[in-house]
């Protein structure tokens, strides 16, 4: 390993506040009583239900799917049967298209669930195909089909994978404890990947704020051909996956492009161990690996959850508050999405449920911008936050949009650095909201 | 309970730095210099520091009572400000002075056009240039020489004799690193005010790139001009020092990209020298300092940062 890790220009330094569970195993969470399956956990088409009420489903078993190629078929996590479909509030703020199934309790495996080979010997098809079928997404956060990523158009050559462990977020440890604790997964996830783009080079890049998961991942490559552990310096938002290829690559994602206009595909670490657990046995994406913890949590946790499971059965495993909370995120403190109520689904890209007591919650009030240029040295895409927000405010759209309004990530760093409070990213937002419109609008 | 839940857009956490603490950090950079103020010219600097920073709080809080605003002095700006004024001052001028000189820089430079924040000039140099051409006589004599055995009220500042408009003997350069030398109320202690200037750096509150190429550019065009034997008294006997760390960095009428910085303070090197050499007065660091300041929205708006991804920033 060497000293100086990989990095780029820009970015912040928020406390981590990882040690509340970055030594804590993944548990299984208790086995709910009904799931509540979004038909929506990603970007693209929703799903249609393959289920109707009164049908009697078991682990595994397709319940939706669709037939745009930019979406994801959802499985159900339990037995049982399904009592209705009705829209339900989901975590990313509105309500979505819900299969609700009350659990038997017996959690019967479907019959369509078996171990699929050695990778050696599937076709890159086959592989693609078994992808996609399992219903996998950015379990990061984003929620971008996998098997999209991994089928890009004939003229771009994909030459590197990099499966991100970075886990920048802070609070957030279930990235890290997948790598020490299932790091046999995350190889074989690679090895697919690999596989379906035909690439023979993969970097598995994590954060040096996490040196036994570095040791863990770099034990189990040892002697793979063409896979590596790429250490990071550790630094908000080195997960983000432009920031990554150029950390770990030193190639720049042109303006507006995507990863694979660089040769590059980047999956996280929790996605690709998924990826392997779908080869090792079959079974699609009906579990994911959260982190429940903040300040107002009585016991923090790493859980192995149930997609489905609501939020308050989640909480009340963890002991419940341990005071009034006065915010509960879908995600880390960073970019995650403050949600109204507990009744909502942990879905494939559930990162984190963060609990944060009223102290911690409290929205500061701002004050004018004394143009001390934190936020321009935080900005990862190196743009003028103080600016863009000034030109949002003033709804000068067009202003904004020439000044590259559109490339900001939303990562937050300019807001987290502002001395004055003031709501940078969240005024950025709206005048990156109105200009994708106004493209909408020109395009058709 | 559950609609009392915080529904807020991201980011959810913020980092600890307020504009308030910035402020108290550059207060106390700058209280090294006072103390060496007032060890070398007596009690009457602690008299218009405290008179000057009085004047500024209460006319911020005047106006913005006027002007029905929230009222913003404890973020302690105003109280940087009237420090700034006093330190502007001959040490033995009247204690109305930097009141004077304080009220204007709140009322004019900074309320008026909207305040922290919105001034274009530097509030404290903009009371300054306001000071000289209202009361020249106060502003441009009263020096004291803490170096001469009997108390001397008119001797020359170094930067005069050099300019050769007062006659005199220059000091040592230890007297004038220590600020033993005639001069305004806070300019003379070089070493103090660098020490404060590092305490800056060192607390990321503002950045090495003025200070050094300011200072810089001085030193290179004293040795053009051919005062290569003088390069010391350049830099350390006027107001150079306290002008590069603390006024010159101020961060409403700087700019904001490190390139930008870097035009700024190569422009007020410039500046600087032009006044001193060609210009009427022995100093030039104010005012240098006050027409960058008027530079710096051009300056910011074609000097921007390279945009990730993206091919040179055309505008």
């Amino acid at each position: 390993m060497s000293t100086k890790g990989f990095t780029f220009k820009g970015g912040i330094h928020p406390p981590h506040n990882k040690k509340q569970t970055e030594k804590m195993p993944i548990e299984n969470a208790i086995e709910p009583k009904y799931v509540v399956i979004p038909l929506s956990q990603h970007i693209g088409a929703p799903c249609d239900p393959l289920v109707v009420a009164g049908d009697k489903v078991k682990v595994g078993q397709k319940i939706g799917e669709s037939k745009a190629f930019v979406s994801a078929p959802v499985h159900s996590s339990v037995s049982g049967t399904v009592k209705r479909i009705e829209l339900h509030q989901t975590t990313g703020g509105s309500k979505v298209n819900c299969i609700i199934i009350e659990s038997d309790g017996l959690f019967e495996v479907h019959e369509s669930v078996k171990p699929k080979g050695n990778i050696e010997d599937l076709s890159k098809e086959e592989v693609l195909a078994i992808i996609k079928e399992a219903g996998l997404t950015g379990m990061g956060g984003a929620g971008f089909p996998t098997h999209v990523k991994l089928s890009p158009p004939k003229d771009k050559v994909i030459d590197t994978i990099i499966v991100n462990g970075a886990e920048c977020e802070p609070f957030l440890t279930a990235d890290h404890r997948i790598m020490l604790e299932k790091p046999e997964q995350v190889l074989m996830g690679s090895k697919a990947i690999m596989k379906a783009l035909g690439v023979n080079k993969c970097y598995i890049a994590i954060e040096k704020n996490k040196p036994d998961a570095i040791e863990a991942m770099q034990k189990i490559v040892a002697g793979v051909e063409g896979v590596e552990v790429a250490p990071l310096e550790p630094k908000y938002p080195q997960g983000d996956e432009k920031r990554m290829i150029n950390a770990v690559t030193g190639r720049e994602v042109p303006s507006g492009g995507l990863p694979m206009d660089v040769g590059c595909v980047v999956d996280n670490v929790g996605t690709v161990a998924t990826i392997g657990n779908v080869f090792i046995t079959g079974m699609p994406v009906i579990q994911r690996v959260t982190t429940i913890t903040g300040s107002a949590i009585k016991n923090p946790k790493n859980l192995y959850i149930r997609i489905g499971t609501l939020f308050s059965d989640v909480i009340e495993q963890c002991g419940g508050f341990s005071e009034e909370p006065g915010k509960i995120l879908n995600g880390g403190p960073m970019m995650g999405i403050a949600q109204y109520t507990t009744d909502v689904p942990v879905i494939k890209g559930t990162s984190g449920i963060l609990i944060l007591n009223k102290k911690d919650a409290a929205v500061p009030d701002p004050s004018n911008c004394i143009r001390c240029g934190k936020c321009v040295d935080a900005c990862p895409v190196h743009l003028q936050p103080f600016m863009l927000s000034r030109q949002s405010i003033m709804k000068q759209f067009d202003d904004a949009e020439k000044n590259y309004a559109a490339d900001c990530i939303e990562c937050g760093s300019c807001s987290f650095v502002c001395p004055a409070k003031r709501p940078l990213v969240e005024t950025i937002r709206i005048a990156k909201k109105e200009i994708l419109t106004k493209r909408r609008k020109a395009v058709k | 309970m559950e609609n009392r839940l915080i529904a807020s857009s991201s980011p959810h956490i913020r980092s600890e730095e307020t504009t308030q603490k910035i402020m108290l950090d550059v207060i106390i950079a700058l209280l090294p210099a006072l103390i060496a103020s007032i060890f070398y010219f007596g009690f009457n600097s602690l008299v218009l520091v405290v008179a000057s920073v009085a004047a500024a709080v209460v006319t911020e809080i005047a106006l913005q009572k006027i002007m029905k605003k929230p009222v913003t002095v404890s973020d302690l700006s105003a109280v940087v400000t009237g420090i700034l004024v006093a330190y502007n001052i001959p040490p033995s001028a009247p204690w109305w002075i930097p009141v004077m000189g304080s009220a204007f820089a709140i009322a004019i430079a900074k309320q008026i056009f909207g305040g922290l924040g919105f001034n274009f000039i530097n509030p404290a140099l903009a009371a300054r240039a306001f000071l000289m051409s209202s009361w020249p006589t106060h502003m441009m004599s009263g020096w004291i020489d803490p170096a001469a055995t009997a108390d001397a009220i008119t001797s020359a500042t170094p930067l005069a004799i050099i300019k050769g408009t007062a006659e005199g003997q220059l000091p040592s350069i230890m007297d004038m690193l220590l600020g033993r030398i005639p001069g305004v109320l806070g300019e003379t202690s070089s070493i103090l005010l660098i020490i404060g200037g590092i305490y800056l750096i060192y607390r990321g509150v503002i950045k090495w790139i003025i200070p050094v190429v300011y200072i810089g550019t001085v030193a290179v065009l004293a040795v053009v001009v051919g005062d290569g034997s003088l390069v010391l008294y350049h830099i350390f006997g006027g107001g150079l020092i306290l002008g590069a760390f603390f006024m010159a960095t101020d961060y409403v009428t700087s700019p904001i990209s490190d390139k930008g910085k870097i035009i700024f303070a190569v422009g007020a090197g410039v500046l600087t020298m032009l006044i001193r050499k060609l210009g009427g007065y022995p100093e030039g660091v104010s005012y240098s300092i006050l027409l960058m300041n008027i530079m710096t929205p051009l300056i910011d708006k074609y000097v921007t940062p390279k945009l990730f991804g993206g091919a040179k920033n055309e505008k």
